[in-house]
């Protein structure tokens, strides 16, 4: 016997929440328990009144257990609402990373070109490293990264994305 | 002078207790220990509140279920922090998958003392995340009244469930302004209660256009309510489709009516099987598809359109695709769905062919067994204590397994909360303090656990629970020296090679009663069977019954793992006693 695989699509959900001691805890064990993935999870306050966190989860499933992940986010008490910004239509995803890279001479130089190229930041120089940040889409990031290893990446944080749907209505 | 008015303080303790009065919480089930000795200190000046000392606590949990599925009113329990605490995690687990309302306060070592492993501290909150519908750790005494109330309005309301509340002995004993919270409006948690109305009209119009519709019902509608229960009898008779039930929901539906066609799923009647799998609409009402009841998820009604109402969204399309969702309680979906059909005329057509196609089906009597001169059948058993008892129409609990089976088969229900059984998690040891918990909940109610010689071992202490408060709690045990289903699946699917299943050194039963104050009542020859059931019913006090049965009797008809509604066992014949990998990975 095997034990079968199927095929995933990744989704953005925007969690709307009650900004409470262990709110991340449920969500975070809501997933282990039930076996689904995280990709990535932010999550900040975002309400005048600190009362209302948003938490932003890139998931993947099959389309089935994403609708599954949406009611059983939905069913937990401090949960105010829950949204597919993936299924809701266009939206904008933003992640920021901060990279490493460390050595002297050609390379050196060739990833300060690359930065150039990818609207890298420069936020941190020594004679031997930088420090570049870099805002964009998860995959303009994972291409930056991908490049800077050939070039002395040391070292890389980041921050998991956030994202919001286009246009005026709200999530 | 302006005088401000104060006030008064209260302690935690005080706080706590006064809210559970202002509740109107007149039962609470716990065991004493260090972190909530200040509780039980002001529960010394409430005799209002009645507690009822268990002998452990898991006890106190099915205790609280018991009560709150019998009564419809929320369970409370009461237990100290660390082991306290985790010997509630099974009633605690077994409530959320039955969806029992109970409301569980725990100590808490105090806040200080949180994280430094103190003398029985555990992470109450941290454990029970999963196995509650919300928890709460209280660090003020001043929020108490309030997490209080929320904890019952989220127990209660929606789909009902446990609630943990963790109080810090320090947080028990510091004083806070007491305000009562009750009748104030949670804003936090609204559960939908009526159906969407554009969904009720389409439900109504699938069902004005089927030709072999089955009502598939469960727990929800128990949960629902008593009113839920006739609604769906208004409901089936307008409709006039055949009615089949989850195990939670027995009881909903009388048993002596025409269109009931008694259990669905693994153990349930081939024509109820039969009927889901050639149903061209399935209307389930308060159940969730557990895999009990589907079978083999591919083969599970194949050709028919399916509505589901639910209270809980995240039950819907979890396992098996439906055309029609209703979110909502399903006794107000089921008012709405009745008025909807009496507002367009609706004539239930008779269904001839679905009817006669059913009849066939039932013809199998397919909850036949062998009879014996020799061994009491455990059917019979059952059936002679239905006979004996159903005009009073008794509560009934069940511990975990053969016997559950057998019981729900063969022990017909014709009204709501009498049937109080550990459906979703599976409970042995459920029956005993269910009872108890049941038996206070109407004192002048027959109630009898239907229980097996292992199972009621898991919670055997409770013999003194019951002593101890004058419950005149029958146990009938099906006593066949072993864990009968576990048995039977080794008969099934390991070639009868009995691993661990034989109920070895057993007590004697009749002894151990008795030295709890029971009455102990031996049945071994069939021709007695009658007599001591009689025996039981008229003696005062609790009875302990434990009646030898078959030793190898098997539970039929069954579906086996992984297999089809179609493909029922109906007898020993049936078996081949082996198979293959992909059924044997299956619960």
């Amino acid at each position: 016997m095997h034990i079968k695989e199927e095929k995933v699509e990744r989704h953005v959900l925007a969690v709307l929440v009650d900004n409470e001691a262990g709110i991340l805890a449920r969500i975070a064990g809501m997933f282990t328990a039930r076996g689904y993935n995280i990709e990535s999870l932010t999550v900040a306050d975002i309400s005048a009144d600190h009362a209302i966190s948003r938490i932003t989860i890139a998931t993947n499933g099959p389309p089935h257990v994403i609708e599954q992940i949406i009611a059983q986010l939905d069913r937990l008490v401090p949960v105010h609402s829950v949204r597919d910004l993936t299924e809701a239509g266009p939206h904008v995803q933003r992640e920021l990373a901060l990279v490493k890279v460390s050595g002297k001479g050609e390379n050196r130089i060739e990833a300060m070109r690359l930065a150039d190229v990818y609207r890298a930041r420069v936020v941190d120089a020594t004679t031997e490293s930088f420090v570049f940040e870099i805002t964009g889409a998860p995959d303009k990031i994972q291409t930056f990264v991908g490049l800077m290893r050939e070039v002395g990446l040391v070292e890389v944080g980041r921050t998991g994305v956030v994202a919001i749907g286009r246009g005026p209505d709200v999530a | 002078m302006i005088m401000e008015l104060k006030v008064a303080e209260k302690s935690g303790a005080e706080i706590l207790v006064q809210t559970l009065l202002d509740l109107g919480v007149d039962t609470v089930f716990g065991y004493p220990g260090g972190a909530v000795l200040p509780i039980y200190d002001a529960l010394y000046d409430h005799p209002k509140i009645k507690h009822i000392l268990v002998r452990h606590e898991q006890a106190a949990t099915h205790a609280a279920e018991g009560y709150a599925r019998s009564t419809g009113k929320p369970g409370v329990v009461l237990v100290t922090s660390g082991p306290g605490a985790t010997n509630a995690v099974t009633g605690i687990t077994d409530a959320l998958m039955d969806s029992i309302p109970m409301v569980v306060i725990t100590g808490q070592v105090a806040t200080n003392l949180i994280g430094s492993d103190a003398f029985q501290e555990a992470d109450t909150v941290g454990i029970t995340r999963h196995c509650t519908k919300h928890n709460y750790l209280v660090k003020q005494p001043s929020d108490l009244a309030g997490v209080l109330t929320e904890a019952f309005h989220i127990a209660t309301q929606g789909r009902p469930g446990p609630v943990v509340v963790d109080i810090p002995k320090n947080v028990q004993v510091a004083e806070a302004e007491f305000r009562s919270h009750n009748g104030k409006i949670n804003p936090r948690y609204q559960p939908q209660i009526d159906g969407d109305f554009k969904a009720i009209n389409e439900a109504a119009e699938m069902i004005m256009q089927a030709k072999a519709p089955i009502l598939y019902t469960g727990g929800g509608i128990i949960n629902s309510g008593p009113n839920a229960s006739e609604t769906l009898c208004q409901l089936a008779e307008l409709t006039g489709a055949p009615v089949t039930s989850t195990l939670m929901g027995l009881g909903a539906f009388p048993a002596s009516s025409e269109q009931w066609l008694g259990m669905l799923g693994m153990h349930g009647t081939f024509e109820a099987n039969m009927a889901m799998n050639r149903a061209d609409l399935v209307v389930c009402l308060g159940a969730r598809f557990d895999d009990r009841i589907t079978g083999r998820i591919d083969a599970f009604s194949p050709n028919s359109k399916k509505i589901h109402v639910d209270i809980d969204r995240s039950s819907v399309n979890k396992t098996i695709r439906v055309d029609l969702p209703v979110i909502g309680d399903v006794g107000r979906v089921m008012e709405q769905l009745l008025a909807v059909l009496k507002g367009r005329k609706f004539n239930a057509p008779d269904y001839e062919e679905w009817w006669a196609r059913i009849k066939g089906w039932r013809a199998t009597n397919c909850l036949a067994y062998p009879e014996s001169k020799t061994e009491i059948m455990p059917q019979e058993a059952i059936r002679k204590l239905w006979e004996a008892t159903h005009e009073r129409s008794p509560i009934i609990t069940t511990e975990v397994g053969q016997h559950q089976m057998w019981a729900a088969q063969h022990f017909d229900f014709e009204k709501p909360n009498k049937w109080l059984t550990s459906g979703g998690l599976g409970t042995m040891g459920y029956g005993l303090p269910a009872a108890i918990g049941a038996q206070l909940g109407d004192p002048d109610a027959l109630v009898i656990d239907i229980a097996g010689e292992a199972s009621i071992q898991m919670n055997i202490q409770e013999l003194g629970t019951a002593s101890q408060y004058r419950l005149p709690v029958k146990i009938f045990i099906l006593n066949n020296e072993y864990m009968g289903m576990v048995r039977q699946w080794q008969e099934l699917t390991y070639e009868s090679r009995y691993s661990n299943s034989y109920s070895d050194s057993l007590p004697d039963f009749i002894k151990l009663a008795e030295s709890y104050g029971w009455t102990g009542i031996l049945i071994e020859d069939p021709s007695d069977l009658e007599t001591g059931i009689k025996k039981m019913i008229e003696t005062d006090g609790p009875v302990l019954v434990d009646c030898r049965v078959a030793k190898l009797a098997n539970c039929f008809p069954m579906i086996p793992s992984g297999a089809a509604h179609t493909d029922m066992l109906l007898t020993p014949e049936d078996v081949k006693g082996t198979m293959d990998d992909n059924a044997k990975a299956l619960v």
